[in-house]
């Protein structure tokens, strides 16, 4: 019954992730050169503080955030591409620093079931709707036997 | 009074199970009596939940730290507002909370259902009392509020620093009176289903239940975004967290379970949809408690360490999911599918609005499941962040926004795609004119923020559009147009504020996420800073002291074209010694609808501050778009047809007294 961090609604959660100083990018981290600084701030985002819940290093404050950060303005000054510097930190703290999954076989029910719903969910309306509309337009036996008696044949 | 209030607890969990049994088995026996007893049981059992509740504020608002979850959640320096307010900044006190709105929902029904057929008030009783048991056997199990501590400590540990806030009293309600309020279509699902038919009332029922609980949730959702926006000291607002997801999938299946269930009121079609809806969506609302409460997105090794609480949520999530599903496989073939129409109607516009609905729902449930069972199952950890949700959930809002305004332009039945889109041709001008300034004459405007402001406007100009058509405008004289303006359904309205708030939400969203603008930098007291038009001066940095802590206040002056100060804004930084935490308070100066957002960071070694400034353009209306969506959702819960019930039984009361009172 302690007061755990297992307390995570909407707001404990804030005080979980957030507690302390939220103060992400510092100015003495940042690149002096703006472009190179843009392409670190784009990359940041795309990476996971990996000892906080689902912030990506450009918001967070932690420590290891700032490590992360620093290592990929070195990667970046030192020439790398983006995807250079994205397979290096995945090399060197694995899948789980990409808040985009990758697209591969493991991921694949992921990335596919907004596909897929939206394909069978489609085809299914299509076909109900048809089955409606030829539904309505014949009449049953007994529709038509009543009709036959109303109209007196 | 702490006793008290742990026995009328008791005493709720038994009545519920009352309130589970009796009226079920007056249904079935037919027997009028047994049915009678949900009635005055659910009420009773409300008011002691009530009393259960008063007891754990009151203990709060006394510092009674002989309650082990005041100790824990509470100090005696805290503000009287906190106090309160701390009584569900926690656990138990949440759940407590929970139930006390479940149960509040169960006596609505048991005050106002008068006119529903006998078995049917039973059953859905019944069927609210079984969810108020689960939970009343969780919470004196596992979650008791009320347990008490020997020797009771002299001091509390504090509340959580950052809970400490206005949002803390707003935010929890408003998101629980949402959430919990989708029990009621619940328990009328499976009311409907142990009965094997949905007649007329039933989808009258429904559908105001339905708006009431989107309404607070929707109110909830955006209290709680704004609240992250200003206490969390970076300017977010949407984090695609887990836990903020658990409350956004029950409002998306709502929203889809809102405009199913306009076809099924006028239309009687889509009914078996709707009722499986109704269950889903409860559904997700019953998971987003087992996400956030059990401790399993903290990781998926915390739960299994203490996995009392969670195995728990997760048995009462398999009882009601599995059992009402299954319930629904037995009997959904016995109702029977209702109204026909073309796929060219408003009913296909709203068929078609469930089905990008629901995609979206599925997309974010398994967004944020799928790293948990991927863990579970192979042991593999991955990331399911907002750039996955920008690439699947964003496409799908794009189709489904667009066709927005084409809805409440097509007859029922069937409609005429080319005269909806003639009448729409307007709105259509003025979105492509507003896409064309967007992306011409803004700096630094991409082909994203140009297509987002002229979706939003679409939708804005659409809802207005609606409006227009329905009071006639250019085909009546104008004094007819303003009375059959004035005339027109308040539902009509409720529908085109709802989607003019989506506009404006949207418009917010883009507009902050485009244009905004951002600096961080290290200032001395003195220097000034401009950013984006507006230039602010650092006054400095000054101490002051709180009742439970200390903070470092810096003031800026904002510089007006004249050069003279035009206003102030100060941010801070908190620290709170009880929990050694330290919190920062931005500083936010609304110009319109933008607004300026400063952080203060942390003080260098030279005697400079490091501050983050933003300008944020359009922002406020992210959440005022969701203050007009609830006010769409109010108007129309205030429309006629919902209010036909209390005129006609005073109507039968006037007859009824009338010849009494002949000579």
């Amino acid at each position: 019954m302690s007061a755990r961090l297992s307390l995570t609604s909407i707001v404990l959660l804030l005080a979980l992730l957030f507690a302390g100083t939220a103060m992400a990018v510092k100015p003495d981290e940042m690149l002096a050169d703006p472009g190179l600084e843009a392409r670190a701030r784009a990359l940041s985002e795309g990476l996971r503080c990996m000892v906080c819940q689902n912030q990506s290093i450009d918001e967070s404050d932690a420590d290891l955030a700032r490590d992360l950060r620093i290592l990929v303005r070195q990667r970046l000054v030192a020439g790398d591409t983006d995807q250079q510097v994205m397979d290096y930190v995945v090399s060197r703290y694995g899948e789980f620093v990409l808040l985009k999954p990758r697209f591969d076989l493991r991921n694949a029910l992921l990335w596919g079931t907004p596909v897929m719903l939206l394909f069978i969910g489609g085809i299914f309306i299509a076909l109900s709707a048809r089955s409606r509309s030829t539904a309505s337009t014949a009449l049953s036996a007994e529709e038509q036997a009543a009709l036959d008696k109303m109209l007196g044949n | 009074m702490v006793e008290t209030g742990h026995f009328a607890l008791v005493l709720a969990f038994a009545l519920s199970l009352v309130q589970m049994t009796v009226p079920l088995f007056g249904s079935r026996l037919n027997n009028q009596r047994l049915m009678a007893v949900g009635g005055p049981v659910a009420v009773t059992g409300f008011a002691l939940t009530a009393l259960s509740f008063a007891a754990l504020a009151s203990a709060y608002a006394n510092s009674d730290f002989s309650v082990a979850s005041v100790w824990e959640n509470s100090h005696s320096l805290q503000p009287m507002i906190y106090k309160i307010t701390g009584t569900w900044g926690n656990h138990e006190g949440s759940m407590l909370l929970w139930v006390l709105i479940l149960t509040f929902f169960g006596a609505l029904v048991a005050a106002f259902g008068s006119n529903l057929p006998a078995t049917l008030r039973a059953n859905v009783l019944a069927v609210q009392g079984s969810i108020g048991a689960a939970f009343f056997l969780f919470i004196l199990a596992t979650s008791n509020p009320f347990i008490r501590l020997n020797p009771a400590p002299i001091e509390g540990r504090d509340l959580n620093p950052v809970l400490q806030d206005l949002g803390l009293a707003i935010h929890p309600p408003l998101l629980y009176l949402g959430y919990v309020g989708f029990s009621i279509c619940f328990s009328f699902s499976v009311a409907a289903l142990i009965e094997g038919r949905i007649d007329a009332s039933w989808a009258r029922w429904v559908r105001p239940w339905t708006l009431v609980a989107w309404m607070f949730l929707t109110g909830g959702i955006a209290m709680g975004s704004y609240w992250a926006y200003y206490e969390l000291g970076w300017g977010g607002f949407w984090f695609w967290d887990p836990v903020e997801n658990a409350s956004f999938m029950p409002w998306l299946a709502g929203t889809a379970l809102l405009h199913s269930a306009i076809v099924m009121e006028k239309r009687s079609a889509l009914k078996i949809w709707t009722l499986l809806l109704a269950i889903l969506t409860f559904s997700l609302s019953l998971l987003g408690t087992f996400l956030v409460r059990s401790g399993v997105l903290t990781s998926v090794h915390a739960f299994a360490t203490d996995p009392t609480r969670g195995v728990f949520i997760l048995c009462i999530l398999t009882l009601f999911i599995g059992g009402s599903l299954a319930l629904f496989a037995l009997r959904a073939s016995r109702l029977t599918a209702g109204g026909l129409f073309h796929p060219i109607s408003r009913e296909g516009a709203l068929v078609l609005n469930n089905l990008f609905l629901t995609t979206a729902t599925a997309t974010v449930l398994v967004g944020t499941l799928y790293p948990l069972a991927l863990e579970a199952l192979t042991g593999d950890k991955i990331s399911v962040g907002a750039p996955f949700f920008d690439l699947t959930f964003g496409p799908l809002m794009l189709p489904l926004l667009a066709i927005v305004p084409f809805g409440p332009l097509l007859a029922w039945k069937r409609g005429d795609v080319f005269a909806a889109s003639q009448r729409l041709m307007a709105a259509f001008a003025v979105a492509l004119a507003a896409m064309l300034v967007a992306g011409l004459f803004i700096d630094g405007a991409s082909v994203f923020a140009a297509l987002g402001i002229g979706l939003a406007v679409w939708l804005v100009a659409g809802a207005l559009t609606d409006l227009a058509v329905k009071s006639g405008v250019g085909s009546v004289a104008p004094a007819v147009m303003f009375r059959r303006f004035a005339g027109l359904p308040r539902s009509v309205f409720g529908t085109a504020l709802a989607h003019l708030g989506l506009g404006l939400t949207l418009l917010g969203i883009v507009a902050t996420l485009s244009f905004g603008t951002e600096k961080i930098l290290s200032m001395r007291a003195g220097e000034t800073v401009e950013l984006s038009g507006h230039t602010l001066r650092f006054v400095g940095l000054y101490p002051a002291q709180g009742p439970n802590y200390s903070e470092d206040r810096g003031r800026f002056e904002l510089i007006g074209a004249d050069g003279n100060a035009a206003g102030e804004i100060t941010s801070a930084k908190r620290f709170f010694p009880v929990r050694q935490m330290t919190t920062t308070e931005s500083g936010i100066r609304t110009l319109w609808f933008s607004q300026l957002y400063l952080s203060l960071g942390d003080e260098n070694k030279d005697g400079s501050v490091v501050v983050r400034l933003w300008w944020k353009p359009l922002v406020t209306l992210i959440w005022g778009g969701g203050l007009v969506m609830m006010a769409g959702a109010a108007m129309s819960l205030m429309d006629r047809r919902l209010r036909v019930g209390a005129p006609s039984r005073r109507r039968k009361q006037a007859s009824a007294v009338a010849p009494a009172t002949l000579p």
